[in-house]
């Protein structure tokens, strides 16, 4: 526990607005996420050593790094979708509010409720509007009667209501790809969960629509914590509060890459004065 | 200045992440029956093997084995001689595999070389169509025209009941299966290939021969052992245009005689009369025993080769 | 040609030349020989349909109503197969009830359940090897499991067993093309489920099988085509070539535990029926049974070229 906190820097204060606009200062609460000396392993090959990560709640916390680093990789431990990769096993630990994910008491399907997730491509079921939103509560036997609601606030919290209020039980196909990644996003927050993560979200979608989820982000960011993997630095600079930048190492015996954790602080150090060579050479583009 | 804690979760324990357990116990009944379905297919092949070797096993160590290697065919009589059904099962499949090949073959290499998508959309169907036709029908029509308007004028000697009719007829059905098989080997070629050869300006006879079909010969090898099992073991064309209950042994194709399905076929259905009589009964299985082998065999060579296609691209 | 010519008029006359070509004799001549096994094809499927309807048309436009609900007769011109619809309805039926579910669960597990371990590659190979197994031999098991062994519950050479042995005929061919369907489901999509929070078998029945139904209905359409011409494994498990004495009525569950016939056993035994007028009377029910089986081809066929179309 104490090694984390000297690695990653202290964050003394939180500042949130109260309702009636008082600004008050309170004690940092404990991160939501924590990784703690995280290993993946793809059968006996190591694809990731030796992350150390806390994600402290209400902050967008960027993963940037060269393709195959591990950022990915990283991203879905957080929330046991890698249980779903054949041969994929992970040592160390992952806490969520403190509490360790990989014990085997925890059910990876609840775990994946609370902390959820937004994919590369957006890939909303080729259901209506409405069915995207209501299946994740649905399954996890929220009442009924709520749906209506609950489809709304999702929907105007992934600022997507306003285009399709009219059309809810129309395919979720026929919005554009910006619009079903919103949705991707609304149907995530229907589960009401408190951590979203989100894999290169906009790598699928041109300029416009991206901006539209960045500016996204710094809206759910009341609301929730967001991890996200971008391979764009600039996004990272623009969203995020903290930034991981992860590298490759190539094992000189076996030519097998595994992915590191370099350098993890505040997204405007990483930028302007980074610690380590290496990140100081990837944000400047001097990398490889 | 009064502390204000933001509690954005009440503490979260283990127990909240355990999630709920009616879904937990549905999601193991359900893998329980959807496990038990697939190894339904285990038990299947199992109780095959069983019934087999028991009742094969059973004839073998009651029959005389000389009555294996006699004359013909004769349950009845108790005359077992295997080569008579093994001689017709070679010649009604050899039949049947020098007619389909050839055919097979050209209309696969013209559906995956030539033919533009809209001649494909019409042909692929009348192949499937071909394929979707019952055996029986086959054997009538073997029996009605084939036999009569074909093999009656190679060799005008011939009764209208013939093992040739028979592997022109199992040739028929099996023409569907060559031609689908090879063709999707033929088009999992990667089309990087055949760029490459236009590339260096070669026709595309000379691309279709000398680069396609040398990368698509084990996926073209496999079409060929699966027509041949399935030409070995096809009952019901040689049961109705084979034209024969038991048989004197014939190496000649212009015979009426029985193959090792046709054999078991009419054994059985002749139903009741037959069990109880001696051992002609578990002969039956002997003969299963025998075809299953020989099929298995096949097929698992079939199977070997399609993999190493599959590796390869 | 509009363009500036920047060749003087022999080169460009030799350009054209060359670029066409020499003819490609050989290459017409292969070609031709491709499309004549294409013809023959088709000419084998058309003659063979034509003899079948020329010589069962007469009885089919005849007396089709008498033909359909007739029983098996010496005489052909008063026989009609109405014994063999009934036996292959309840092949059609138990098929329907047993290998389908059974078959589509098996692919469901071996794509989204089974780890990738020896035990599960030994499962699929076995049902590849199943698939290839000859349907005489399914008649060999149906007898020794479902004639003999399970008498008590199936009362021996019954409909039941004979469905029953058809059933556990076509299930490898289910399974293997349930497989292929559930196969191409995107992983996107499963992923999106798993996101959300859902179990495997929420993500499987609410989005996998949906994604995968027509591809699966296809498979098991053309399975039941197979189902409903096959003879040899009935004829193993005791099928009755002649009239057989039913309980009456159309869909009597009674029927299933009394000796039966379908229509593939009575075209078997009418086609080898030497006497006057059955080759009219065979071809008429083959084209009964072709009208059942194409047309269940048919559709599959069909919706599969405009689910490929879609996608």
């Amino acid at each position: 526990m104490s090694t984390e906190q000297v690695r990653a820097p202290q964050r003394p204060t939180v500042s949130r607005t109260q309702p009636e606009g008082v600004v008050t200062e309170t004690p940092a609460s404990p991160a939501v996420l924590q990784a703690d000396d995280l290993h993946v392993y793809y059968g006996e090959f190591l694809a990731v050593k030796d992350v150390d990560l806390d994600v402290p709640p209400h902050e967008i916390v960027a993963m940037i790094g060269p393709s195959g680093c591990g950022k990915s990789t990283v991203l879905r431990c957080l929330n046991r979708m890698n249980d779903l990769i054949e041969g994929c096993r992970v040592t160390g630990a992952v806490r969520y509010h403190g509490i360790d994910l990989y014990q085997p008491a925890v059910n990876p399907v609840e775990v994946r409720r609370r902390i959820g997730m937004v994919f590369q491509k957006p890939n909303p079921f080729p259901k209506s509007i409405y069915e995207n939103i209501v299946f994740g509560p649905r399954i996890s036997g929220m009442p009924k009667a709520g749906f209506e609601e609950l489809v709304e606030t999702s929907l105007r919290k992934a600022a997507l209501w306003d285009e399709v209020k009219d059309r809810l039980k129309s395919s979720a196909l026929g919005l554009s790809g910006g619009q079903q990644q919103r949705l991707c996003i609304a149907r995530a927050i229907a589960s009401n969960p408190d951590v979203l993560l989100m894999d290169e979200p906009c790598s699928a979608l041109d300029p416009i629509a991206t901006g539209r989820i960045e500016d996204l982000m710094h809206e759910l960011k009341a609301d929730y914590t967001i991890v996200i993997v971008t391979h764009n630095m600039q996004q990272a600079a623009r969203v995020s509060d903290k930034t991981a930048f992860f590298t490759v190492e190539v094992n000189p015996d076996s030519d097998r890459r595994t992915g590191v954790l370099v350098e993890y602080d505040d997204t405007e150090k990483i930028f302007s004065a980074p610690a380590d060579q290496r990140t100081e050479n990837y944000v400047t583009g001097r990398f490889g | 200045m009064t502390d204000i804690t933001i509690v954005d979760h009440p503490a979260l324990t283990i127990g909240d992440l355990r999630g709920s357990r009616k879904r937990l116990a549905r999601e193991r009944r359900v893998k329980l029956f959807l496990m038990g379905a697939a190894m339904t297919s285990v038990l299947i092949s199992v109780l095959i093997v069983v019934s087999l070797v028991t009742e094969a096993g059973r004839f073998l160590s009651s029959a005389d084995l000389g009555s294996l290697w006699t004359s013909g065919w004769f349950p009845r009589e108790g005359f077992f001689d295997i080569k008579t059904l093994v001689v017709a099962t070679l010649m009604v499949t050899g039949i049947a595999i020098v007619v389909a090949f050839p055919i097979g073959f050209a209309s696969a290499v013209y559906l995956a070389e030539y033919a533009s998508a809209r001649s494909r959309r019409i042909i692929k169907p009348v192949l499937e169509t071909l394929a979707g036709i019952p055996s029986v029908v086959l054997g009538f029509f073997a029996l009605t025209w084939i036999s009569p308007n074909v093999v009656q004028r190679l060799n005008p000697d011939a009764p209208l009941s013939n093992l040739f009719a028979a592997g022109l007829g199992v040739a028929i059905l099996t023409i569907p299966l060559v031609a689908s098989v090879s063709e999707d080997a033929m088009s999992s070629v990667p089309n990087a290939l055949r760029e490459a050869s236009a590339g260096l300006g070669a026709r595309r006879m000379t691309t279709s021969l000398r680069i396609v079909v040398p990368a698509a010969v084990s996926g073209l090898v496999a079409a060929a052992i699966l027509a041949i099992s399935r030409a070995i073991g096809e009952t019901m064309v040689v049961l109705i245009a084979g034209g024969a209950d038991q048989a004197q042994f014939t190496a000649s194709p212009f015979q009426p005689s029985l193959t090792m399905t046709a054999a078991m076929a009419s054994l059985a259905g002749g139903s009741d009369a037959v069990v109880g009589q001696g051992n002609a009964y578990q002969s039956l299985f002997f003969v299963g025993f025998l075809l299953f082998l020989i099929t298995l065999g096949l097929n698992v060579a079939a199977t070997r080769i399609v993999r190493r296609v599959r590796q390869k691209y | 040609m509009a363009l500036p010519t920047i060749l003087d008029r022999g080169t460009a006359e030799r350009v054209r030349r060359d670029l066409k070509g020499s003819r490609d004799l050989s290459g017409t001549l292969f070609r031709t020989v491709l499309q004549l096994g294409l013809l023959l094809t088709v000419v084998i499927l058309a003659v063979l349909l034509g003899q079948v309807l020329s010589l069962g048309w007469g009885t089919v436009s005849g007396r089709l109503g008498d033909f359909l609900t007739a029983e098996s007769r010496s005489r052909a011109a008063e026989a009609g197969v109405f014994q063999g619809l009934r036996g292959t309805l309840w092949i059609a039926i138990i098929v329907t009830i047993v290998a389908f579910p059974l078959g589509i669960a098996a692919a469901v597990y071996l794509e989204e359940y089974a780890p990738k371990t020896r035990l599960t590659n030994f499962i699929e190979l076995n049902i590849r090897n199943l698939a290839g197994v000859p349907s005489v031999v399914y008649g060999i098991l149906a007898y020794t499991i479902f004639v003999t062994v399970l008498e008590p519950v199936t009362g021996g050479k019954t409909a039941l067993s004979g469905a029953l042995a058809v059933a556990v005929l076509v299930l490898p061919v289910v399974i293997i093309t349930s497989a292929e369907a559930i196969r191409a489901v995107p992983s996107s999509l499963r992923e999106a489920g798993f996101g959300v929070g859902a179990t495997r078998w929420e993500v499987t029945r609410s989005h996998v099988l949906p994604y995968a139904a027509p591809g699966i209905l296809t498979g098991t359409l053309l399975s039941l085509g197979r189902a409903l011409g096959e003879a040899a494994p009935l004829i193993l498990v005791g099928a009755i070539p002649g009239s057989v004495g039913y309980s009456g009525g159309l869909l009597n569950p009674a029927q299933l535990h009394e000796q039966f016939t379908a229509m593939p056993i009575v075209i078997a035994s009418w086609s080898t029926n030497a006497r006057e007028g059955f080759d009219r009377a065979t071809a008429a029910a083959i084209i009964v049974l072709l009208v059942v089986v194409l047309m269940a081809n048919a559709t599959a066929i069909i919706m599969r070229n405009r689910f490929e179309k879609k996608r």
